[in-house]
């Protein structure tokens, strides 16, 4: 195997990877997040739009980590550097 | 990969690229818009639709900004109002075919982001003065300086990365959908794509505001 069919398939099994690991922690967080807010709503349904700013500002936080991953992911994918480094050289 | 490389005209190193070309047609809109609205406005109860329209916009944000920052909300309206109505103007028309929104390239949310990266110290400095706003980095002791310093930094890229992993991710979805299934899904993800525009515009102008007023707020001594 050459260095570029490596550097592909590294490239492609890790923008999966990434991810798919990267989104399952944000996933348990957002949800234990709206479970909480939800349950204060009910009890005190007078600070539902406190709450309820207070948690997109958190999800927005919490999920900054998901997209993270996403973009390293599309790095991966669409504008890999090591991939056109390797092209470059080849095409030489 | 993003509408920064769709370059419509070029001479020597000046391009015009899609990413400018929306961003200015999305300001002369929201200029122009305003501007014939506000040439004759009306103080008593018998107003245009038009006014009554953007009554109700600079309402909504002032009141949010009023409840976030617990101050006086004529001093912030102007950034923080700009920033959620240029942000959400460029996302929510992604609904008109051929637009691409200016927000789903880096370039455009990064200096978003370094707009709100100046005008925290701006804000802060006026507010509470120069020594005062340096002696909030070294809060609660002085140990905490190279953190305040790393965590200024860090959010300034969230901020960006945040912004344009949204749009970016929305508008690629819509096009994986479109060679996958095209006939009705691509409408239903952009719907989403709505939703999520709207509501990250929200978040960037939140904040921004909650970056702002905790650099403002004179700390008492404990």
């Amino acid at each position: 195997m050459g260095d570029i069919s490596l550097i592909g398939v590294v490239s492609i099994i890790m923008a999966g990877l990434t991810i798919a690991v990267g989104s399952i922690a944000p996933a348990l967080g957002e949800a234990k997040a709206v479970a909480q807010a939800l349950q204060s709503m009910a009890q005190q349904p007078d600070e539902a739009n406190t709450i309820a700013r207070n948690l997109f500002v958190g999800l927005a936080m919490i999920e900054s980590t998901a997209i993270y991953c996403l973009v390293v992911s599309m790095i991966l994918i669409f504008a890999n550097p090591f991939w056109n480094y390797v092209i470059a050289q080849a095409a030489k | 990969m993003t509408t920064d490389q769709v370059i419509l005209w070029q001479w020597k190193f000046i391009s015009l690229n899609y990413t400018i070309i929306y961003t200015w047609g999305v300001m002369i809109f929201l200029t122009i818009f305003s501007a014939l609205i506000t040439r004759n406005l009306s103080e008593d109860i018998n107003m245009s639709r038009w006014q009554n329209l953007l009554e109700i916009i600079v309402f909504g944000i002032e009141n949010q900004i009023m409840e976030i920052s617990l101050q006086n909300p004529r001093k912030y309206i102007s950034f923080i109002g700009t920033l959620f109505i240029f942000i959400s103007i460029s996302n929510l028309l992604i609904i008109i075919p051929g637009y691409y929104p200016p927000t789903a390239s880096l370039s455009t949310t990064a200096a978003l982001a370094l707009c709100v990266f100046v005008a925290v110290p701006v804000y802060g400095i006026s507010e509470i003065g120069f020594i005062g706003y340096l002696k909030n980095y070294t809060r609660p002791s002085v140990f905490n300086l190279p953190f305040n310093i790393i965590g200024d930094i860090s959010r300034t890229l969230a901020l960006a990365v945040r912004l344009f992993g949204n749009i970016m991710s929305g508008n690629k979805v819509v096009a994986i959908m479109l060679s996958i299934a095209p006939l009705i899904f691509p409408v239903f993800i952009q719907l989403l794509g709505i939703l999520t525009g709207l509501v990250q515009a929200y978040i960037f102008a939140v904040l921004a505001m909650v970056y702002i007023a905790s650099a403002t707020r004179i700390q008492r001594k404990t």
